[in-house]
């Protein structure tokens, strides 16, 4: 009976968590079986081939871009120490609470012809041909790199942080100099975290729809929208999500396979070992890489949207604001505990039960991650409005009832279950990646399994992961636009949707000063759980 | 039985049905443009108008999604393109009503009165005064024409507008020489196109390019921010056959829970009062043609516009878009 449950209950609670994004992975995939022929005849003479181009371009940049950044600042951060490191080690995770369309518009609207920039420029140059149009596909690199570096950064520098200095040290005791141990030690060994960073960038990257449209760069994205929006056809966007579904899928078993079976486990927490000193100029030439990298991905984009606020304060700020405001952090703070602890619990099970067939379903769980929100939100919204009908016929209500599930937070937090998991179990599960067998074992020795164990054991070694978790997801709900909209119930207007009304028609100097806030209230959990993190 | 109507009471008041009368409205207008409008009839009528705004496309499925169990009256949006596919979608119900008929004209709204068009929207030629004298323009056509090469700027193509534009073309002169006014645009780009007509305007201004298509609202707003603006207005094909108008409207949803509540609201919305305020609030045209227009958009002049119903560029969308990308217009 016992070795049922142990069997039964893991495999039942993993497929309810996998439920939340099959359901609405089944409803967008299902009509890959009716294609429509004149639509698609056109799409593969027209559109694809430019649009895989263009998708393989932006991949490559943004992944080399968030990598160079991402852990050569990690590493920066968590082995050296020079002016200013304290701060940096929070500053550098700023831009995760700026939306990427958000540093897009800002940075088109300094670096275009009609910006600031060139503006100023023009009176001293005869020819202005010289500078590069910001409106291009390295444009585009450049911003989504600095507005997804901070996932490759976060994570990274949590593996830096705690192993980083061995790593070197024993690089040392084996005759290395410092970057021999960098490549060959420390690198190979936090691979599994920045793996998880790079693959949250390139599912962003696939989902996103706001900043390609800045740039009018046609990736996925804009195929799905145009075949839903513009050939009225989301049958059509549907195909063409599922082909970007299946994409990302590959992209994660090749991932997977590749690490193999290597075991990334620390044998045991050993004490901090110091930090190495940058001395003078090389001290400050960290001082400016890390400066200048905080500067242009936040601290111009902000003044340029709190110029835009200014315009028009006093119109834009009234009682209705601190509304929006308090909306957006509560269901953000609910969504975030939400999905961590689910996440926790996959990671948990994937762990216990150790199988390929468990494996793959985490994976497929986290997939709704790389779909565009939109979609997403119509894989969500089509089966709950499908069972509230069926229970409103069932019970014979009609009249007055037209909502069951449908408007409720229950159905919206689901979705951002469907969405967000990715995030929260990448963090969750590489944490867990680091508790060694050993653990396991001898706390069955001393009789404790099972969710004791979970409990006991690995809550308390999880609990850097765990915020990370958290903080993300808190980010990443605050910023989040089409599920909102969709699934929100009466009078549930955030931050994000307050961004939206005014975007959708253009008035970016009326967007800002949600914008603003939006950026402020991510800062708030970004700096408080950066501290916490940076006692080790 | 007992058990279901508790059951019932309960939902309804989670779901807030409260005693006074309610219209829903599904807007992808945006929120605030017709917010304080729909205040002024709450207030006039005491009824309470709920609204829920979105994307045109997410809320179409939405309302197919619910189906009956729909609580919108009322879905209003921008474009007709849009309320032809709405209508083609059976989301609307057949409206017979003598003020509407009487206040909308009638290339303003559906034959079959599924919708109804509340303001005008034209989209015409704006150039920099000081490299280009109204003489030298003429129509949309014209601008394909090589002595504007390296000078033109458009929005991109994924915009409705100009596949509204497009699809009017199509419908006028045909495939063919349609395709040979888009490769010309495509040619004569100065720059990369705008995602938005704001941007392209604020490029005009700075002398970036010399000629470009917008909507006239947004050189209003600009003008309201910078009366300084070097960019002036020209009205497009008034040699031919007008400058091409589209609208925002709505319309009434096929299981409205309270269809006579959204019959009244449109025709409130219709009326002289209520016409100028909405078209004023983004300084649109008005659809009654009795209001007239605020003294900014006065001062552009009136204008011939195109005759053909709005509804054609619906039709035509689809075919637009396609035409679009086979030209390389983005």
């Amino acid at each position: 009976m016992s070795r049922l449950h142990t069997l039964v209950i893991p495999w039942l609670l993993a497929c309810l968590i996998a439920l939340c994004t099959i359901v609405p992975l089944g409803v967008v995939m299902l009509s890959a079986l009716t294609p429509d022929p004149a639509i698609w005849s056109h799409l593969i003479d027209f559109t694809l081939p430019e649009l895989f181009k263009n998708t393989a371009i932006m991949l490559l940049g943004v992944g080399a871009g968030v990598l160079l950044l991402g852990v050569s600042l990690a590493w920066l951060v968590a082995v050296y120490d020079f002016p200013g490191r304290r701060i940096f080690n929070w500053a550098l995770m700023l831009p995760l609470a700026m939306p990427a369309y958000v540093l897009a518009f800002a940075q088109v609207g300094l670096l275009e012809f009609t910006g600031p920039v060139q503006t100023w420029l023009r009176p001293h140059f005869e020819d202005m041909r010289w500078f590069p149009q910001i409106r291009s596909a390295w444009g585009l690199v450049l911003v989504m790199t600095l507005a997804f570096y901070p996932y490759v950064y976060l994570l990274s520098r949590n593996a830096f942080a705690t192993m980083g200095r061995r790593a070197l040290e024993v690089g040392q005791s084996l005759g290395l100099s410092r970057s021999q141990g960098f490549w060959r030690i420390a690198l190979p060994m936090a691979r599994p975290w920045i793996a998880g960073g790079l693959i949250l960038v390139i599912m962003e990257s696939l989902a996103d729809f706001g900043t390609v449209a800045v740039f009018n760069y046609d990736t996925f994205t804009s195929a799905i929208y145009k075949a839903w929006f513009a050939l009225f056809s989301l049958d059509t966007a549907k195909q063409i999500a599922s082909l970007l579904v299946i994409l990302v899928f590959i992209v994660l078993v090749l991932e997977q396979r590749s690490r193999g079976r290597r075991a990334y486990a620390q044998a045991g927490r050993a004490a901090p070992q110091p930090r190495l000193l940058l001395a003078g100029w090389r001290g400050w030439a960290a001082t400016l890489a890390a400066g200048s990298v905080v500067l242009v991905a936040f601290v111009i984009p902000m003044l340029q949207l709190a110029y835009w606020a200014s315009l028009d304060f006093a119109n834009q700020f009234s009682s209705d604001f601190l509304g929006y405001a308090w909306r957006s952090v509560s269901l953000s703070l609910i969504a975030a505990v939400l999905v961590t602890a689910i996440a926790l619990v996959l990671a948990y099970l994937v762990r216990r039960q150790g199988s390929q067939a468990m494996r793959n379903l985490a994976r497929v769980a986290t997939m709704g991650y790389a779909i565009p929100g939109t979609v997403l939100a119509v894989g969500v919204f089509v089966p709950v409005a499908w069972l509230d009908n069926q229970i409103i016929a069932l019970m014979g209500w009609g009249g007055d009832v037209t909502a069951v599930f449908k408007g409720t937070l229950l159905a919206m937090l689901l979705a951002f279950v469907a969405r967000f998991l990715a995030v929260a179990y990448s963090s969750v599960d590489t944490a867990m990646n680091r508790i060694t067998r050993s653990h396991d074992e001898a706390a069955r020795n001393l009789g404790c399994s099972g969710w004791a164990l979970l409990r006991r054991v690995y809550l308390p070694l999880l609990s850097g992961g765990l915020f990370t978790g958290v903080l993300m997801v808190f980010v990443d709900v605050m910023k989040e636009m089409p599920i909102t909209l969709m699934t929100r119930p009466f009078g549930w207007d955030t931050l994000s949707v307050r961004v939206y009304n005014m975007t959708a028609e253009g008035m970016w100097d009326q967007a800002a000063l949600p914008a603003i806030a939006i950026v402020l209230v991510g800062l708030i959990p970004t700096i408080l759980l950066s501290r916490q993190r940076d006692v080790a | 039985m007992k058990k279901q109507v508790m059951l019932a009471a309960v939902l309804a008041a989670f779901s807030g049905v409260a005693m006074a009368e309610e219209v829903t409205l599904y807007t992808a207008r945006a929120e605030q443009l017709i917010k304080p409008i729909l205040e002024a009839y709450e207030k006039e009528t005491g009824v309470k108008v709920n609204v829920v705004s979105g994307g045109e496309g997410p809320l179409m499925e939405r309302l197919k999604a619910e189906g009956t169990n729909t609580p919108a009256d009322i879905f209003m949006t921008v474009d007709a393109g849009n309320l032809w596919q709405a209508s083609n979608m059976g989301l609307f119900q057949p409206v017979k009503s003598t003020v509407l008929a009487a206040n909308i004209p009638a290339n303003l709204r559906d034959p079959a009165g599924n919708w109804f068009g509340l303001s005008v929207r034209a989209r015409t030629i704006f150039f920099n005064k000081k490299t280009v004298k109204p003489e030298q323009l003429s129509s949309y056509e014209d601008l394909a024409d090589a002595k504007w090469k390296g000078r033109l700027c458009l929005r991109t193509s994924k915009k409705v507008y100009n596949q509204s534009l497009v699809g009017t073309m199509i419908a006028d002169k045909g495939v063919a020489a349609t395709e040979k006014v888009v490769k010309g645009w495509v040619d004569n780009l100065a720059a990369p196109v705008f995602p938005d007509d704001t941007k392209m305007l604020e490029a005009i201004d700075a002398g970036q390019c010399d000629v470009g298509i917008a909507n006239t609202y947004y050189y209003g707003r600009l003008l309201k921010k910078n009366p300084n603006l070097q960019v002036g207005i020209f009205w497009a094909n008034q040699k031919q056959n007008g400058v091409h108008v589209n609208v925002s409207g709505a319309g009434v949803t096929k299981h409205a829970k309270n269809p006579k509540g959204a019959v009244k609201l449109l025709e409130w919305l219709s009326s002289e009062k209520a016409q100028k305020l909405y078209a004023d609030i983004d300084m649109e045209f008005s659809a009654n043609p009795k209001v007239k227009a605020n003294a900014t958009v006065a001062s552009w002049g009136s204008f011939k516009s195109d005759l053909i119903n709005v509804s054609e560029a619906g039709a035509k969308q689809a075919e637009a878009v396609k035409l679009m990308d086979r030209m390389g217009y983005k």
